[in-house]
């Protein structure tokens, strides 16, 4: 036992994955790229050899749109019920019986109710502030077409996870199916769902609608299961020794008991429904989403930033007022207690609501603010922008066009150069070495799939955008997590800056990166990066929090100066913790991947953005597939050294 | 099997592990301890048998990891155990379906639990009445019920508290209140008072003393305080390793510990309150001088009259018959036992 443990460690490099093993890693690269020279199917696979498996993709959707046309016709007609319904009561009315809808005022004054209901005034003021922004903007219509589909969309998304959670809690078989499902569906941008939706449902509302219910799904799903398992045991025990049958201790003891996980995961699901709104305008979705990508083809910053900001807005309020859900405690309501003071804020609501609908008759202004009355900023926007254009652009592009030249170009042209054999064995090899057979097939099946598939130079660019925005954001990331793990207040604001950078829907990114550096692939990676920095710092500042103070001092006991504390002992031992933040960069710069297809790229994202138009579900799913693969590659690699490295340290 | 039990466990086994029912029929349904580690198996409940009398308290006491929690989750079936019977009012509990099982808890069986298990969602009044609405009494009557128990564990006016607003102790007698609150016949608690302070604890017991005097329940009650177990329990069951090494009265635990480990638990016992006059005394009877003692007399109350006279006292039955006489050296060696006593543990002469 000792003995073969012992044998391990002294099999293993003390530091890095390479180690003794780099003569078996170099020899393999110069054998390949050699073999590769000789041989041009080894370095470039051959066109004629490419399966075609994205025709087949395309024609078995095409097929089944038209077995299903009855079933998801059906389908379409049920969902756009709710939809039209919570429509009419925000902005469309019922205009064949002489019905308007609600009026402005009132939803503000609604906002401000439930925000004082659930955490008071400081709320109250910050979600009546914000609706009003959209009104007094002029953004009315757009916000509420597009809270439409969110309100809509949340309550089923948050249904069909519970109930797809509750069923993993009962059941093994279901748990496992489902957790691999949940993975794969969640690596899987976004906008690769499009396609397949467009193909069983057209254009609309409602596709957009069913494309945002499979990505908010999972994270539901994933709270609930998590909410069930953490109720305590003596909980479960009381619900069951009180005589509950298994359906009484559901819905009357694991439920309520797991209520705040589940609120947790209807925050998501809220989340994850603005994020999509932007991309499901692709597929015809109307609303501010729409506007938005409008506005930045176009160029029109200053609408672009008014738009941004609405929908950030209406993010963050939903975010606050899911969160205040969340830690609202049960309150104690002494006996006796009239009708209309346990509700008071449901009276006030439907009070304000009367009182705005009949003064509407006399003041139109409080059911529609016209258009003379709105605001805009939009226009000293512009003006900035072209300030900026033409006074900073001269210091701007140099920085670009050298970060693009000497960073960005060579990896291109080096990741476009390497024969396939080359790079997908070197992944195995190292996938081997770090968890045998099974972890080397990773890169081998995932990668080799898209290569066979046809996908290989935009498998590669992407693979390059993903790897330049890693490399920038360690350079940038590690430095602020070690500099703030050592200053308390300096870390409170980091993290801030960090929780506010992942409230903001994804693409709200591309307007200031438009702005400044126009297309190219350094605006790209750098709005990948502003996403994808954020875990490389949080997790960088845990790592370092969490190296045992003893051991430091131990160093400085031992004649070590700072420098020489960090380098070999603070960051040898959150070397795992930050490489699970490397990781989470890689995750997160993919999901962008997609979405800065919008502004232009040539990689899979764009591969996903073309087959659109043209309804070729094949490429656009493969494409949006290959994405997820590269991420569950990198992540198991990532993975499994960061295990190693962990145990290795003793601290796993 | 006696017929007046309660409950009456027999050749109970919970065993944890891949196919414990084949590993159990493998060793013909008595493992042995080495079949177990050999195996990885692991043995929570190992072949334990006994019975609780109507209305007595019993105590099942052990370390952690003695397989006590497992055995009073046996006996309720929240784990099912692996084999054996449980004889509960004529029926055997392993063979319940789970509709019976659900309907013996909501009119027969309550339980404490040592974390409380309060429904964070609810408020007290709630919480209490939660058996009786999952068994689909009427609102009015299982609220006038559970106001009922709250004035019975002294929590009235609370009745609006949620669980969080409460101390401790508080909120364990609202999990008092619940498994009391369907008038259950049999009353496990699972160390019940482990979570709280020592102090609260020592009001808890007697707390639950006075409410036994009241109800006069049979009770299940598990702890890993041997001081606690010989203050409220009326026998004891001592667990190790699964199994049960000796279910005796205090009394008879002290006096007559099994085996070391039973004697180490008995060790810090005080003595002076469980051992009475009559387990130390000789069968020498000498002439009522005077006073004698009486034998059912705890050692502590007699101590100050034995230890004051020079002469060996006469011990007296409860007719007042003498059976027999205590001196003061018997006295002395009863409450302090040497090491060397300790280990042979032989009656006094």
């Amino acid at each position: 036992m000792t003995d073969t443990t012992m044998r391990a460690t002294a099999d293993r490099p003390s530091v890095g994955i390479f180690g003794p093993h780099i003569l078996v890693f170099g020899t393999f690269v110069v054998a390949t790229v050699a073999l590769a020279a000789l041989f041009p199917p080894l370095d470039t696979w051959p066109e004629e050899w490419v399966l075609p498996v994205r025709e087949w993709v395309t024609e078995f959707f095409a097929w089944l749109g038209a077995v299903a046309k009855p079933v998801t016709r059906t389908i379409a007609w049920l969902l756009a019920q709710p939809l039209a319904f919570v429509e009419a009561v925000l902005y469309r009315g019922v205009p064949d019986w002489g019905l308007k809808p609600l009026p402005w005022v009132a939803v503000v004054a609604g906002a401000v109710l439930i925000g004082h209901w659930l955490a008071g005034a400081r709320l109250a003021l910050f979600a009546g502030s914000c609706t009003a922004y959209l009104a007094v903007f002029g953004l009315w219509q757009d916000s509420m077409q597009t809270l439409s589909i969110v309100l809509v969309t949340v309550p089923l998304a948050a249904g069909a996870g519970l109930a797809l959670g509750i069923w993993a809690t009962r059941s093994a078989r279901a748990d496992k199916v489902l957790n691999a499902a949940l993975d794969l569906m969640q690596a899987t941008p976004h906008m690769a769902y499009l396609a397949p939706v467009v193909v069983l449902f057209g254009f609309g509302q409602v596709p957009a609608m069913l494309a945002t219910l499979i990505f908010a799904v999972p994270p539901m799903a994933r709270c609930t299961i998590l909410g069930i398992r953490t109720v305590p045991s003596d909980v479960m025990e009381a619900g069951r020794m009180s005589g509950c049958t298994t359906r009484q201790l559901l819905w009357k003891v694991e439920l309520p008991a797991a209520q705040q996980t589940l609120l947790l995961g209807l925050n998501q699901v809220v989340m994850q429904t603005l994020a999509m709104v932007v991309i499901a305008s692709l597929v015809g979705a109307s609303g501010l989403g729409q506007k938005l990508l409008y506005s930045l083809q176009q160029l029109q910053i200053g609408k672009a930033v008014e738009q941004g900001i609405a929908i950030t807005l209406i993010a963050i309020v939903l975010d606050r007022l899911t969160r205040a859900a969340m830690h609202r405690a049960p309150q104690r309501i002494p006996d006796g207690t009239a009708w209309h003071v346990r509700h008071v804020h449901l009276v006030a609501f439907l009070a304000i609501t009367l009182g705005a609908v009949l003064l509407a008759q006399v003041l139109p202004q409080l059911s529609v603010l016209p258009r003379n009355m709105t605001l805009s900023f939009g226009q000293p926007i512009n003006d900035v922008v072209r300030w900026i254009s033409r006074n900073l652009y001269a210091y701007i592009k140099p920085v670009r066009d050298t970060i693009t030249i000497w960073l960005l170009l060579p990896i291109r042209d080096f990741y476009l150069w390497l024969p396939w054999t080359t790079f997908i064995g070197f992944l195995a090899l190292i996938g081997w070495y770090l968890g045998g057979l099974r972890l080397a097939l990773v890169p081998v099946c995932l990668l080799g799939f898209m290569m066979v598939a046809g996908f290989w130079t935009p498998l590669m660019l992407t693979i390059y955008l993903v790897t330049g925005c890693t490399i920038l954001a360690i350079m940038i990331g590690v430095p602020t997590g070690i500099w703030a793990s050592r200053h308390p207040r300096g870390a409170k604001v980091t993290l801030t800056i960090c929780d506010t950078l992942q409230t903001f829907p994804s693409f709200i990114y591309l307007i200031p990166v438009i702005m400044l550096l126009q297309t190219s692939d350094l605006s790209n990676v750098i709005a990948m990066l502003a996403y994808a920095t954020v875990p490389a710092v949080r997790y960088t500042y845990l790592g370092m929090i969490l190296v045992p103070k003893a051991t430091v001092e131990a160093a400085t006991a031992s004649g070590a100066n700072a420098r020489q504390r960090l380098w070999k002992v603070e960051l040898p031992i959150a070397l795992p913790e930050i490489l699970l933040g490397i990781n989470q960069t890689i995750m997160m710069a993919l999901s962008m991947v997609a979405i800065t297809a919008l502004i232009g790229s040539r990689d899979l994202g764009q591969e996903i953005y073309k087959a659109l138009p043209g309804a070729e579900t094949g490429r656009g799913l493969i494409a949006g597939i290959g994405i997820a693969f590269i991420g569950i590659t990198a992540d198991r690699l990532i993975g499994a050294w960061a295990r190693r490295r962990k145990k290795d340290l003793g601290l796993a | 099997m006696t017929p007046t039990a309660k409950i009456s466990c027999r050749n109970l086994w919970k065993i944890f592990g891949p196919t414990p029912d084949a590993f159990l029929a493998r060793h013909g349904g008595a493992p042995k301890l080495e079949h177990f580690k050999a195996e990885g198996m692991i043995g929570a409940v190992r072949d334990v048998s006994f019975d609780v009398h109507p209305g007595e308290i019993l105590i099942i006491m052990g370390l952690s990891g003695s397989g006590k929690s497992t055995l009073i989750r046996a006996i309720t079936r929240l784990n099912d155990p692996t084999a054996g019977s449980i004889m509960f009012e004529g029926q055997d509990l392993l063979r319940v379906s789970e509709d019976e099982l659900v309907e013996l808890r909501r009119h027969k069986m309550g339980m404490v639990f040592q974390h409380f298990g309060l429904l964070p969602h609810r408020t007290v009044l709630a919480n209490v009445a939660f058996p009786l609405e999952v068994r689909g009494s009427p609102r009015e009557e299982r609220e006038r019920r559970a106001m009922e128990m709250l004035k019975l564990v002294g929590l009235e006016g609370r009745e609006s508290y949620f669980p969080r607003e409460l101390s401790g102790g508080q909120q364990q007698r609202v999990g008092i209140a619940r498994s009391l609150a369907v008038g259950p016949d049999i009353w496990f608690l699972d160390e019940p008072f482990s979570a709280l302070d020592p102090l609260i604890r020592r009001e808890m017991q007697d707390e639950f003393m006075r409410l036994q005097k009241m109800l006069k329940k049979t009770i299940v009650f598990i702890t890993h305080d041997f001081e606690e177990a010989v203050r409220l329990g009326d026998r004891i069951g001592i667990m190790k390793e699964g199994q049960l090494v000796q279910l005796a009265t205090p009394e008879e635990m002290i006096s007559q510990p099994a085996d070391d480990y039973v004697r180490q638990f008995t060790s810090n016992a005080p003595r002076d309150r469980v051992l009475s006059v009559g387990s130390i005394a000789s069968h020498m009877v000498v002439p009522p001088t005077g006073a004698g003692v009486a034998a059912s007399a705890k050692l502590g109350d007699a101590a100050a009259q034995v230890l004051a006279s020079d002469a060996p006292l006469a011990v007296l039955d409860d007719m007042g018959q003498p059976i027999g006489s205590v001196t003061r050296e018997m006295m002395i060696a009863a409450m302090f036992p040497s090491r060397d006593a300790d280990k042979h543990p032989e009656r006094q002469p």
